[in-house]
């Protein structure tokens, strides 16, 4: 697209205007805390290859770069989801009517660890845990009660729920059912991305191969019954929370992503049928431009990917459709107050790399769950950026500038040489079993520590402009730790009202199939109608699966 | 002496706080701990030790983990040495083995204890072997010693195990690398781990030919076993082999031999250690240091001027 | 002998986050420590277990899932049961003020939270050890 001799001229009259800097200023490179060096100009030869139509595109056609959909947020906002959840589901549910009622255009659930990790409110691990950081989920019960006055043909819900989903899903089935609501109208997301739990957020139950089953099962299930549901949120958000930088963030994303593509299609499934429910959850970190390139990538890189090598036809199958969250890593618990900015720039670049939905972190989430005054300015926050800065207004409207098409070609070039480490590595699960991924991660974590600690990474109000015996002053959520009490009295009141007969017998009949190959998802229903609860479920499977165990490397 | 006194009769007791805090005495050789290890003594030999060892990764921890589930299921009480490398700039140790081993964390038969190098040169071997002593007179039936099989101390410490288990992985290259290693002269047992792995079935065949070669080791033929220890594959055959080794050392007095020659060793290193830190005074180091100046000068070669320092050491 | 100073880095509970134990566990060693690290998903019966076999003279707890309250003055009893007390209890993640006033009431010597440097723990921890000795 440029003319040679004219890139030419360009390169050597910025080699001297180099001189000229350094004249100045002896750092002519600075390193971001992804561990990226950046020149303080770029030119047109720093991306002379630049092809517009190859590499660009248009928003909605191949390859995305710009944009996964023609109209993008012109056509639609992207969706305001806050993750939010603590206490009983009475409690949740009280949040999730004021979230609605402020604004937000979506539910996001945020379940306590003993759900997460599939233990009752009563069982031993769970205790001190309960309604801790997320809500409490027993029973179809609980859900019910979540969902109270919330109707499922209306709002979205996105849970974040891995080793469980299924079971999660099939509570939110059974709502709906009981509502009126059909599957095939219900729309939300499930996690559901176990790959990244190995890596990253550590909460796994079983070991991968038979997680992996559990998730074409869905895979299956859904592409039947529930068309609209997004069936894995193929995410990097934890990647990047647990240490690494933005291109380990892009490579291990796409690279789990392709190996789920892998399995399905290794199952049976036609690629079609269940790539256009694919679907993704980024970081949006401090570096702004960075990130913004970072999304363009992953866009183009996905979905050349998805046409070329596995061979994807439906225009739907190639696309990134992602959720993001502002970095929880990079809010401070000393003076609070600047969260809100940082989450504010932090959206921006998530607004402009055109996300397709929302979390803004609230300001004292390094202290607690949000309080309502937070979460409020936080979804402010979402709402001025949406109405009040114009960045809607033009879609990817960073396109063309030197810098940024630099940047995502970069990332593009560091995502494939993961990919080609990972594949000599023998692929996803076996680098996961060595340790790889969560080597890069862990150095890459204490490499940002070394850096602050440091200095050569100011982080404001910790390691620079720190207020000596700061007091902090502002109200934190607490967790009424009743909650505990709560479940375990409705556990036993569940138990003792419930059809005991048929509950054992749709356990039974559950393991029976996990044992075999049939779908797992209609017994699951099956169990979840008879309020079986979420523990004895897991508990089924795991009598036949195992347990996980983590390979441990620094 | 007192409180090591208390701690003894605890230890005596069964108490596990107690073992543990004399295995801290004893290898941080805390001004008692001869008279502590003087004092154990004459209740070790009880307890058949083996040693573990290979490269890094080769899945060692599991392996042993595996292996004292298999012997607890025989009523064995256990002890775990796990040796891993400090570091040689810090000296500091992330003791990464116990954390494999959670298996057996809380099962009150197993004693799991992680020792660091501690960048020595000699004094490992040592440490360990009293290490060892203690569970062994605390009485565990068996002590499994496990370390990363790249120095020579570590392979020492192995071999000083009445049965030494080299445990390999296909990755690790091919046997004739290890076999430079000296991890094939010092094997009575080979596990071939994560055996699931492509090239399993090669390095089995390529350890078995090594092996081959090497004939027989006092009349011991080391056998090659394939195992998964995630999974718990092979490990009965392990254990066979190892419980086979023993019975063979007993039959052959090949025990009673190695025990010999362990004590000599230790005796040995011993006298060496005193003699060695006797050496070296004030005196002695004075006359070091003009003695350098004159062999540097020309006036005297470095013999004469070792013969004039003996003749300060002796007395003479 | 430089007597080395033995941690326990462990992750009670359920609580998934690791980054934050695996950096001070580094930076431990980085000191010339010898440390232990548990792993994810302990009990407070393994942690002491652990805390026993290993006699280490530091246990440190990390834990960011709000069930500090339940799970530290768990493990501070156990450890009293077997008479371990004089092992140097810390601990770290997201932990309130209001709570970490009452775990250091409780027997918790220190916690650290959000933004405090490894070098500050490392420094604390060998003052206190030194100070012992």
């Amino acid at each position: 697209m440029f003319d040679k001799d004219k890139i030419e001229e360009i390169r050597k009259k910025k080699e001297a205007w180099k001189q000229d800097f350094l004249e100045s200023c002896s750092n002519y490179e600075v390193t971001n805390p992804s561990g990226r060096n950046l020149e303080p100009l770029y030119v047109p030869s720093d991306i002379d290859a630049f092809d517009y139509e190859r590499d660009l595109g248009y928003p909605g056609e191949y390859p995305f770069t710009r944009g996964v959909y023609t109209t993008m947020h012109r056509g639609r906002l992207w969706t305001m989801r806050q993750f939010s959840g603590y206490g009983t589901a009475r409690d949740s549910n009280r949040r999730y009517h004021f979230l609605l009622d402020r604004g937000q255009t979506g539910l996001s659930v945020a379940f306590d660890m003993p759900t997460i990790m599939g233990y009752d409110s009563d069982h031993p691990r769970s205790h001190g845990e309960v309604g801790m950081c997320g809500v409490a989920i027993d029973s179809l019960h609980d859900m019910e009660i979540l969902f109270d006055k919330i109707p499922l043909d209306k709002v979205s819900t996105s849970m974040t729920i891995n080793a469980p989903a299924a079971m999660l899903l099939a509570f939110y089935i059974c709502v709906g059912e009981e509502q009126g609501v059909a599957s095939e109208k219900l729309r939300g997301t499930i996690q559901n991305d176990i790959l990244k739990e190995y890596i990253a957020q550590k909460s796994w139950i079983y070991p991968p191969e038979p997680s992996m089953r559990i998730i074409t099962d869905i895979l299956a299930f859904c592409a039947d019954h529930v068309p609209k549901w997004n069936t894995i949120s193929i995410s990097g958000y934890h990647i990047r929370e647990a240490g690494s930088t933005a291109a380990q963030e892009l490579a291990f994303t796409l690279a789990d992503g392709f190996a789920y593509v892998e399995a399905a299609i290794e199952a049976g499934l036609d690629v079609d049928a269940f790539a256009p429910r694919l679907s993704f959850f980024f970081n949006s970190h401090l570096d702004f431009f960075e990130e913004i390139a970072k999304y363009r990538a992953a866009r183009r890189i996905w979905a050349r990917a998805m046409k070329e090598k596995y061979g994807a036809k439906k225009k739907e199958s190639l696309l990134v459709r992602f959720h993001t969250q502002t970095a929880g890593c990079t809010l401070t618990a000393q003076q609070p107050e600047n969260n809100v900015v940082r989450t504010a720039y932090e959206a921006m670049a998530a607004a402009i790399g055109g996300t397709q939905s929302l979390h803004t972190n609230s300001l004292d989430e390094t202290l607690a769950l949000p309080s309502e005054k937070a979460v409020q300015i936080a979804l402010r926050t979402q709402q001025i950026l949406a109405h009040e800065t114009g960045v809607t207004n033009t879609i990817d409207p960073l396109a063309g500038s030197y810098y940024v098409e630099h940047l995502t070609n970069k990332l593009e070039e560091e995502a494939e040489a993961y990919f080609e480490k990972i594949e000599d590595l023998g692929g996803v699960v076996k680098a996961i079993d060595m340790g790889f991924f969560q080597k890069e991660i862990s150095d890459a974590a204490y490499h940002y520590q070394r850096e602050i600690e440091k200095k050569t990474k100011i982080v404001v109000g910790v390691n620079d402009y720190v207020i000596p015996d700061e007091e902090i002053t502002i109200d934190i959520l607490k967790i009424d730790p009743t909650v505990e009490e709560e479940q375990s009295k409705a556990l036993k009141k569940l138990r003792a009202e419930r059809d005991n007969a048929a509950a054992d017998a749709a356990l039974q009949k559950l393991a029976e199939a996990a044992a075999g190959t049939e779908n797992l998802m209609p017994r699951i229903l099956e169990c979840s109608r008879a309020y079986c609860t979420l523990g004895e479920m897991i508990g089924s499977l795991k009598e036949v699966f195992g347990m996980y165990k983590e390979p441990i490397v620094y | 002496m007192s409180t090591s006194n208390d701690l003894l009769k605890k230890f005596e007791e069964g108490n596990r706080s107690a073992l543990s805090k004399i295995i801290t005495l004893v290898e941080n050789h805390e001004s008692t701990f001869p008279e502590v290890l003087d004092r154990l003594y004459h209740k070790t030999g009880r307890a058949y030790r083996i040693g573990i060892t290979g490269p890094p990764g080769a899945g060692k921890s599991t392996l042993v983990s595996t292996l004292v589930k298999r012997a607890r299921a025989d009523g064995k009480l256990v002890g775990v040495i796990a040796v891993d490398p400090s570091s040689p700039f810090t000296g500091g140790a992330l003791l990464g083995d116990r954390i494999r081993m959670q298996d057996i964390g809380m099962d009150r038969g197993v004693f799991v204890r992680s020792m660091a190098t501690r960048g020595s040169l000699g004094g490992l071997a040592e440490a360990a072997g009293d290490v060892a002593d203690v569970m062994d007179a605390f009485g565990k039936d068996m002590i499994i010693t496990e370390t990363v099989g790249v120095g020579q101390c570590e392979l020492d410490i192995a071999e000083a195990c009445y049965t030494t288990v080299v445990v390999l992985v296909p990755e690790s290259g091919d046997a004739v690398q290890a076999m430079k290693a000296g991890l094939m002269e010092i094997a009575d047992v080979l596990a071939v781990n994560k055996s699931d792995r492509e090239g399993a079935e090669r390095m089995a065949r390529q350890v078995r030919a090594v092996m081959e070669l090497g004939g027989e080791r006092n009349g011991w033929n080391p056998p090659v076993v394939c195992t998964i220890a995630s999974e718990g594959e092979g490990i009965e055959d392990l254990y066979g082999h190892i419980e086979k080794h023993r019975e063979f050392l007993n039959r052959s007095g090949g025990l009673e031999k190695h025990r010999r020659a362990n004590v000599e060793a230790t005796i040995r290193t011993l006298v060496e250690t005193d003699l060695h830190s006797r050496i070296w005074t004030d005196t002695s180091l004075e006359r070091l240091h003009t003695l350098v100046g004159d062999v540097c000068k020309g006036e005297k070669t470095p013999r004469q001027a070792s013969r004039a320092i003996l003749k300060i050491v002796e007395g003479r | 002998m430089d007597r080395k100073i033995r941690v326990l880095v462990a992750k009670p509970g359920l609580d998934g986050h690791d980054r934050g134990a695996k950096v001070v566990a580094s930076a431990f060693r980085d000191a010339g420590m010898e440390v232990v690290y548990t792993g994810l998903h302990q009990t407070p019966e393994m942690i002491v277990e652990a805390a026993i076999q290993e006699d280490v003279d530091v246990v440190g707890l990390s834990i960011l899932s709000g069930a500090h309250m339940a799970l530290f003055p768990k493990i501070l009893n156990l450890l009293k049961q077997e008479g371990a007390e004089d092992k140097l209890v810390i601990g770290g993640g997201i932990i309130p003020e209001d709570d970490m006033a009452e775990l250091k009431k409780q027997g918790i010597t220190e916690i650290f939270g959000p933004g405090t440097t490894t070098e500050t723990i490392v420094e604390f921890v060998k003052k206190a050890m030194a100070s012992r000795r």
